[in-house]
């Protein structure tokens, strides 16, 4: 019960405490603005804790978060054998090859204008598919090892990389590419110099939305059959065996993972997106 | 209009690579059968037989579409075998959860543009959600509810409603906040409540993005409803289908549940694509 009372007491102090953070003037600091959700994310963890030991929930329900930071500290070496299996060995080594792929497709379909306007509703259509799906048949195909998750996030990063690219490269304004005709520049000069960077924002849109969709694919793909390593095996084999703080643990895992992925592409966007007027503040 | 003949040619150009893969990733298994029988088979021969074998390894187009229209058409909507049966049972767990998940999804973000503190705290939250692969906690889900007692279309739902609800948070917010300072400044000057403001104002000015979004949402709850499917042990719908497809080795079944599902997502963003061309253009804001 005193479990229950500290949780309803800890909830209402950080709440006051945010609403009262963000009516002061730390907020327009970026520490405050930083500071704000991290008490919410705080205030989250305890209360689950409190909340879990209060009610006394069992752990096979769901386990206190600090039983799963417990299980996350004894078992590093699993979760970076999975995580090596399905984020870099799965993820990665798929999404480079999709996104690639995707990129090469877009420029050679470009000269196109027939083909532009016959592929891109069929890819539009596509992307909104349970792409997923596809997962049981690339596992026959290609086994059950890292080959047929690779393949999966291929097919499902494809079209959205593909779509984005497309329309990135029409972005490009008449007036510049009547320049660079002045310039005398040739098809190639003109895609590499002005057309390409031109569609370097929509480009990294399509390869942010791809690299979540990249990780989901890798894990779904892994429930239709693994080898003994592997995040979505991982998942599947501890809820079977209600080893539920391990599946919290490898979705704590994922999680970050998920969003290291995205934070590194988004760096690499500002690098290269520089003169974008969303990355100028 | 314009494009119907291009999308046309794409189409029959994937359905005649499709041919073309059958063939060539169907053949090995045609002439293992022929040397184990001791004959030859010439190429001739063996192109039929690789289009019409029992578990290809790459069915034909047509053999899809011949499973699809028997397991539609010629079963009973009660019967195992419908796909109309397994496809209604994911469709109700996809339509209740995206109603769940766009609901809640909406008041949020009604809470979050009213409320500085709510703003400050949860948004970063539902912004940063959408780079983790959440799909992955759907097995949890349904083990953990299972063993409190509840099952079948509930847990299905409930992963359903988690998906779609961030994409409808995160566009509603943007919507609901589209409209410029000097529309808002009109409604100051008419003494417009902040009631008044939302009704009259955000509210007419966030459909684009809310359709938009709901689009996106449509689409995942139905990929949560799948995957939901998966760790239950197969029992019915189109994700326990492709599961015993693939433990089965029922090439043709996981293809023609794969269609199925396409279909049912095609038509789900279409009709929301519908309501939105519908609305807008009784709103005026149609382009």
């Amino acid at each position: 019960m005193s479990w229950l009372v500290f949780a309803a007491l800890f909830w209402i102090g950080a709440l006051a405490l945010n609403i009262w953070l963000s009516r002061s003037r730390l907020v327009k600091s970026r520490g405050g603005r930083l500071l704000v959700p991290a008490i919410f994310g705080i205030t989250i963890l305890v209360v689950w804790e409190a909340v879990v030991r209060g009610l006394e929930v069992p752990g096979v329900i769901l386990p206190p978060p600090s039983a799963i930071g417990a299980r996350i500290a004894t078992s590093l070496p699993v979760l970076w054998v999975d995580f090596l299996q399905t984020f870099v060995k799965g993820a990665l080594s798929g999404y480079l090859i999709g996104c690639a792929a995707a990129v090469l497709v877009a420029v050679a379909i470009d000269r196109s204008p027939f083909l532009q306007r016959g592929l891109l509703p069929v890819g539009n259509f596509v992307a909104a598919l349970p792409i997923v799906g596809i997962a049981p048949i690339l596992v026959m195909w290609f086994g059950f090892d890292w080959h047929s998750k690779a393949a999966v996030v291929v097919v499902m990063v494809f079209f959205p990389v593909l779509v984005n690219t497309v329309a990135g490269l029409a972005a490009s304004e008449p007036m510049q590419r009547d320049l660079m005709a002045t310039y005398s520049a040739n098809y190639w000069q003109t895609l590499v110099k002005l057309r390409l960077p031109a569609a370097m924002p929509f480009i990294f849109n399509g390869l942010k939305i791809a690299s979540t969709l990249a990780l989901i694919g890798a894990i779904v793909a892994e429930f239709f059959g693994s080898p003994i390593r592997g995040m979505g095996f991982r998942i599947s084999t501890e809820v079977g065996r209600l080893g539920l703080d391990m599946v919290w643990a490898e979705i704590a895992v994922a999680a970050l993972a998920g969003s290291a992925f995205y934070g590194v592409i988004a760096l690499i966007e500002r690098g290269v997106t520089f003169w974008h007027p969303s990355q100028r503040t | 209009m314009k494009s119907v003949l291009p999308i046309l040619t794409v189409v029959a150009v994937i359905v005649a690579l499709w041919y073309a893969a059958a063939v060539w990733m169907n053949a090995q298994w045609v002439y293992d059968q022929a040397a184990r029988a001791d004959t030859e088979v010439t190429l001739a021969e063996v192109i039929p037989q690789t289009l019409a074998q029992e578990r290809p390894v790459l069915p034909a187009p047509h053999q899809v579409a011949a499973e699809l229209w028997k397991s539609v058409v010629g079963q009973k909507v009660t019967s195992k075998r419908s796909l109309i049966y397994h496809g209604w049972i994911t469709l109700s767990a996809t339509l209740l959860g995206f109603a769940i998940g766009t609901g809640l999804g909406i008041l949020l973000a009604v809470g979050i543009i009213h409320n500085r503190a709510m703003d400050l705290s949860v948004m970063p939250w539902a912004i940063a959600s959408q780079t983790i692969p959440i799909l992955a906690i759907a097995p949890m889900i349904i083990v953990v509810m299972n063993s409190v007692g509840l099952s079948g279309l509930l847990p299905k739902a409930v992963i359903s409603a988690y998906l779609s609800f961030f994409p409808v948070v995160v566009g509603m917010v943007k919507g609901l906040r589209s409209p410029d300072a000097m529309q808002l400044d009109l409604l100051r000057t008419y003494n417009a409540s902040r009631g008044e403001t939302f009704w009259k104002l955000r509210l007419p000015a966030s459909m684009p993005y809310l359709f938009a979004s709901l689009k996106v949402g449509v689409a995942a709850s139905l990929v949560g409803a799948i995957v939901g499917e998966l760790p239950t042990g197969a029992v019915a719908g189109l994700g326990a289908r492709l599961l015993s497809g693939s433990y089965y080795g029922q090439t043709v079944q996981i293809w023609a549940a794969l269609f199925a599902a396409a279909i049912a997502a095609a038509a789900l963003v279409g009709i929301i694509g519908a309501i939105q061309r519908v609305t807008l253009r009784r709103m005026g804001m149609a382009r």
